[in-house]
């Protein structure tokens, strides 16, 4: 293949990656932006839904595209309320508190890591995609699937930023993000907003989850690669902010399937990461984060 | 209608600040609070919103007890709060930190109108960022985020700290009609010319308690109370 078509290529597989870490990461952010909490379980989260859309696309009979539709829907719900539990039963009694909440969401990350274990097992299992259709272009063909995943994540954020520029649930959000102990003082139920938050966060990287797992099959184990991803994101991007977050994803997405294709990986890993150290030593509050 | 205090007490983890704080606040009047710094005046507003936890004490809104409540419970009974340094919701625009005053009521248009009214220089700067504003406009800003809960009590902590004379004078005569429309105002104050201007009573506090409350009519500037409590 000639060089335009192949970096076209290689573009359009950075786009997908993307597309599916900018949703991921978009979750953490707003777990630190919003709590203060570093999430480190936030990569289960994304394993979590693809095991469950496994589960759900397995029980639900007929054709690909409805239980595919029933995953989308139940399961990032189910992992939604899963986090709700975790923040009521965990994160709240060690009142929020930074240092603490990174060694219990440590702890979370292995209870929920082996639980998909003992349940699921260690096999991978892959899920059928909804739909076969693929775009033929003159040089290559290519999976609608991956095309819908762009476009459906591409939904999905901008109307997660609707919902936090536009509605009244996001203002109490950004106000609690601001300053907690002010927002009180105006009626704000602190409490409430952050299981809202880590429940939304939660159900955010499920939904990535969910949508990559006809791609990548799911599999217990996956959720650690996502996971250092959306931080390497969000640091590049500036913890706690929206913006950053997504033109980091583009950035690190794109970046990934260029590299990979004409490289390898690895190569595209360890040029993120070198880019997270350039920020954390020349821009530590990243690209389009507030300086404490 | 009267907000009355009976011998809180609270602090900050081992350290006890207040000391049986015992205090009234009547509708329609402002009291002030006056003292040397770290008496524990700030803190004692952060203890009526319920952001510092009470150990002993009752608090009481014509007879309704406020102790105890979740934080964010106590809007909903009255009281607002205008805290020290504004801290104000700085990303969010002028329109949205006066929505975020409102939520306790549904943010209705005829508060946000009446408030404006108050303070027309906002109603220019409704799509600008909190924190781009000028100081004056910042605390204009955070007495109307105040005012949009509809307060029956207002806790002012220092509203005219670092603020030009123009501004200052806009303040008090805003804080004047609160009075006049029967809002308890409680105002932390330094300044004694101040409180002769706009308070009918001051309470004095000395180490975590109040020592001593009087009416201002008859008080001047030179009066031995203000040196001897305040030590001006």
């Amino acid at each position: 293949m000639a060089f335009g078509p192949f970096l076209l290529l290689a573009l359009m597989e950075g786009l997908v990656t993307a597309a599916v870490l900018a949703l991921a990461a978009s979750g953490l952010s707003l777990v630190f932006g919003v709590m203060r909490v570093v999430n480190v379980a936030h990569g289960e989260f994304y394993m979590l839904g693809a095991v469950l859309a496994w589960a759900v696309t397995t029980m639900i009979p007929g054709p690909p595209a409805l239980a595919f539709l029933a995953a989308v829907l139940i399961a990032p719900v189910l992992v939604a309320a899963l986090a709700a539990a975790a923040d009521g039963l965990i994160l709240k009694r060690l009142n929020y508190d930074p240092e603490a909440t990174i060694v219990a969401t440590i702890g979370l990350l292995y209870i929920l890591q082996q639980a998909a274990l003992s349940l699921y097992g260690p096999n991978a299992n892959p899920v059928t995609a909804p739909f076969e259709w693929r775009i033929q272009l003159p040089w290559f063909g290519y999976s609608g699937y991956k095309l819908f995943v762009v476009l459906a994540a591409g939904l999905v954020l901008l109307g997660l930023w609707l919902f936090m520029t536009r509605t009244k649930a996001g203002l109490v959000m950004r106000a609690t993000q601001v300053d907690r102990s002010t927002a009180q003082a105006f009626g704000i139920n602190v409490d409430r907003v952050y299981m809202g938050t880590f429940a939304l966060g939660a159900g955010l990287a499920a939904l990535a989850g969910v949508l990559i797992v006809p791609i990548q099959q799911a599999q217990y184990l996956m959720g650690h690669d996502p996971l250092l991803l959306s931080f390497i994101v969000v640091i590049i991007g500036g913890l706690g902010s929206l913006r950053g977050t997504l033109i980091a994803a583009l950035v690190i997405g794109l970046s990934d399937g260029v590299i990979s294709m004409f490289f390898t990986p690895t190569l595209a890993k360890i040029l993120a990461t070198l880019l997270v150290a350039m920020v954390l030593v020349f821009r530590p509050q990243g690209l389009f984060g507030a300086r404490a | 209608m009267a907000l009355e205090v009976r011998g809180l007490t609270a602090g900050y983890g081992p350290v006890t600040v207040l000391r049986g704080v015992d205090f009234r606040a009547e509708a329609g009047q402002i009291t002030c609070l006056m003292g040397r710094n770290g008496v524990g005046k700030s803190s004692f507003l952060k203890a009526l919103m319920g952001l510092l936890p009470a150990t002993a004490g009752t608090i009481a809104l014509d007879g309704t007890p406020l102790h105890g409540l979740p934080a964010h419970e106590i809007p909903r009974h009255g009281l607002a709060y205008v805290p020290q340094g504004r801290r104000l919701f700085g990303p969010l625009t002028v329109a949205e930190n006066l929505a975020v005053g409102g939520l306790v009521h549904g943010n209705d248009t005829a508060t946000l109108a009446q408030v404006l009214t108050l303070f027309p220089r906002l109603r220019e700067r409704l799509d600008q960022t909190a924190g781009t504003l000028s100081g004056g406009e910042q605390q204009m800003l955070a007495i109307a985020r105040a005012l949009c809960l509809r307060p029956r009590v207002l806790l002012l902590d220092e509203p005219t700290e670092g603020l030009q004379p123009s501004m200052i004078a806009l303040i008090q005569e805003a804080i004047l009609s609160l009075k006049a429309g029967g809002v308890a105002v409680v105002l932390v104050e330094q300044r004694v010319d101040a409180v002769l201007k706009l308070a009918d009573r001051v309470a004095f506090m000395v180490a975590g308690q109040v020592a001593e409350t009087m009416p201002v009519k008859g008080l001047t500037v030179d009066a031995e109370v203000f040196r001897t409590y305040v030590g001006v």
